[in-house]
């Protein structure tokens, strides 16, 4: 990488090598077994073909588990990412008495083994004489996904100038203005990278759903049902394949995003350049 | 609300500061309970009754609303119960080290031997975790099982003749299958902490005579040090409970805590069980946490 490696630096970049080898090798292994002609995921290779792409486009129960999936995730994205920046701003923005504390006690979901989060909600909502529904898993994400949120944009809202918002307030604007024309536009690639964040959570949690989901499916839980069926299978790794390069591409577009708000963070102490971002 | 404060400070400045203090901290809470009232209904209330319920009893499809310890003592007088879950400890533990280990070295690369675009690396890092959780479990079914990829590999090349039956369904198999699970998960906050030190303490060190080998053990892994301890307790802490993993890969040798706590909910049919092992297995992890935690304190005071 750089002109001076010497001694460890060779060992440490093929220390690298090896390390992302063992972990692309899972991700490898199955969109190869996509396009395997056997129902039976196991060696030898028994020939190439497509039908498991093709057969994925009839199977209405993996596309209904598919849709669900994305409908508790849209909804728990968004309406976490809200909670998140109102938690965020509140701390980086207001002295808070028992500040700490207060963090802390909203980051305890991730430090609790998720199938005790998933029992404790069950038995709540049927005491509480409340059915199991897609509501239920959203919910149950919701409690995950609420801190992540909240860490990525205390770094973003951590990370620029107080005194722009200031500035805004002291030439008129009240509160609200402030943050829709000032605090929103520049945490925005925070705001995206927390949407997507939260998004992949929920997309692929599985032990929550497990539990809370009732008669429901979501993506995982179809996966975890095709695992015991191995007719199912294949279908499943043929989504797999799709959905890893779907997300990878939705990962480089999410990094071009956040570039073009750091460029913007660092040409933004020229007031030119800033406020020709504020205009658009 | 921000008018009101917004007055005051224009006419009396003096006795307003201390008031828009305690107001902006009102202000700051006020912001701030949206997002704790829905963590606090939807996680205090749930554990509340979790613990209710473990002091309650199952009787076939009843539960009995008395108080008892009874589903406690059956904790320790039947044996498989705190077998199992001294067993989760273990794996647990052993898959928080090998993790850490394996991830350190990787994220002391990208900090120290990556100049640019040290982003890429990490994107590399993290792009095996957008795949399903379950597929990635389960490729590792398919990468050390019987006809795997690596039996086939070593028949292929004639190293062995029958396939290895010790690779999966152990606990090892378990190991290595969350190893690689919560790599990332690992890998950057030992990343983040790496690249906050400042480059000069280590620079003044070389100046001051230390090779580099002393200099890794008496500057850079001290200062390392909170991502390690990080990246630790995100890793033991939800793997203690996870039965994923061990119900795939695990066999009857792999079993852990969350699959016991797990069958209370369906073929055991005892939820009081399960929510008096879900409520000892969270003592225990906090105990063992604590004590890390205190190890961890010794072992910096006598670095300084």
């Amino acid at each position: 990488m750089s002109s001076r490696v010497h001694g460890a630096g060779k060992w440490l970049v093929l220390y690298a090598v090896i390390y992302l080898t063992f972990l692309y090798l899972p991700v490898a292994v199955l969109p190869i077994f996509s396009f395997n002609d056997s129902q039976y995921v196991a060696f030898p290779l028994k020939g190439f073909t497509l039908k498991w792409y093709e057969e994925l486009v009839d199977n209405y129960s993996l596309f209904n588990a598919l849709w669900n999936s994305f409908r508790v995730g849209i909804v728990v994205a968004v309406l976490s990412t809200i909670l998140g920046t109102f938690a965020a701003k509140a701390v980086t923005r207001y002295r808070i008495k028992g500040r700490g504390p207060l963090i802390g006690a909203i980051m305890v979901p991730l430090v609790i083994p998720e199938i005790i989060l998933g029992i404790a909600l069950l038995m709540t909502l049927s005491l509480g004489g409340i059915g199991l529904s897609l509501y239920s898993v959203g919910l149950g994400h919701m409690l995950l996904c609420v801190p992540f949120s909240m860490l990525v944009l205390i770094s973003r809202m951590e990370g620029f100038d107080k005194s722009m918002e200031e500035a805004a307030q002291d030439l008129g604007e009240n509160a609200w203005g402030t943050f829709w024309r000032v605090t929103f536009p520049i945490i925005f690639p925070g705001i995206v990278a927390s949407l997507l964040l939260t998004f992949t959570i929920s997309f692929d949690e599985f032990v929550l759903a497990f539990f809370l989901a009732g008669t429901d499916s979501t993506l995982p839980l179809y996966i975890w049902s095709s695992l015991r069926f191995p007719d199912k299978l294949p279908g499943v790794l043929s989504l797999g394949a799709i959905i890893i390069v779907v997300s990878t591409f939705i990962i480089l577009l999410a990094e071009l995003v956040r570039r073009s708000g750091v460029q913007l963070a660092q040409t933004g102490t020229k007031s030119d350049v800033k406020y020709d971002y504020f205009a658009k | 609300m921000s008018t009101t404060a917004l007055e005051s400070s224009t006419t009396f400045s003096g006795r307003v500061r201390v008031r828009f203090a305690r107001s902006e901290s009102a202000r700051g809470l006020t912001l701030l309970s949206p997002t704790l009232l829905v963590i606090l209904m939807a996680l205090m209330v749930p554990l509340i009754i979790l613990l209710t319920l473990s002091f309650w009893k199952q009787e076939y499809v009843n539960i009995i609303r008395t108080f008892s310890l009874d589903n406690y003592f059956a904790f320790f007088q039947k044996k498989i119960y705190y077998l199992i879950l001294y067993r989760s400890i273990k794996i647990s533990a052993l898959v928080t080290l090998v993790t850490v280990l394996l991830a350190y070295p990787l994220a002391y690369f990208i900090a120290f031997h990556i100049q640019r675009n040290k982003i890429i690396w990490i994107i590399l890092v993290t792009i095996p975790f957008w795949t399903s959780y379950l597929l990635r479990v389960f490729s590792w079914k398919v990468i050390l099982g019987y006809n795997g990829v690596i039996n086939s590999g070593l028949i292929s090349l004639g190293i062995i003749t029958e396939p290895l039956e010790f690779l999966l369904y152990n606990p090892n198999s378990v190991v290595i299958t969350l190893a690689h699970a919560w790599a990332a998960v690992a890998i950057l906050p030992i990343y983040v902490s790496l690249e906050k030190i400042d480059r000069s303490l280590i620079e003044a060190s070389r100046d001051l005579g230390e090779n580099a080998v002393m200099t890794f053990f008496r500057v850079t892994l001290p200062l390392s040090l909170p991502g390690v301890i990080a990246a630790s307790l995100l890793v033991f802490i939800p793997t203690v409970g996870d039965y994923v993993t061990p119900a795939l890969v695990g066999g009857t040798r792999g079993l852990m805590i969350g699959n016991i706590i797990q069958s209370m909910f369906g073929k055991a049919l005892n939820w009081p069980m399960g929510a008096a092992l879900s409520i000892i297995s969270m003592l225990t992890v906090t105990a063992v946490v604590c004590v890390f935690l205190g190890c961890m304190q010794l072992i910096r005071k006598r670095v300084r």
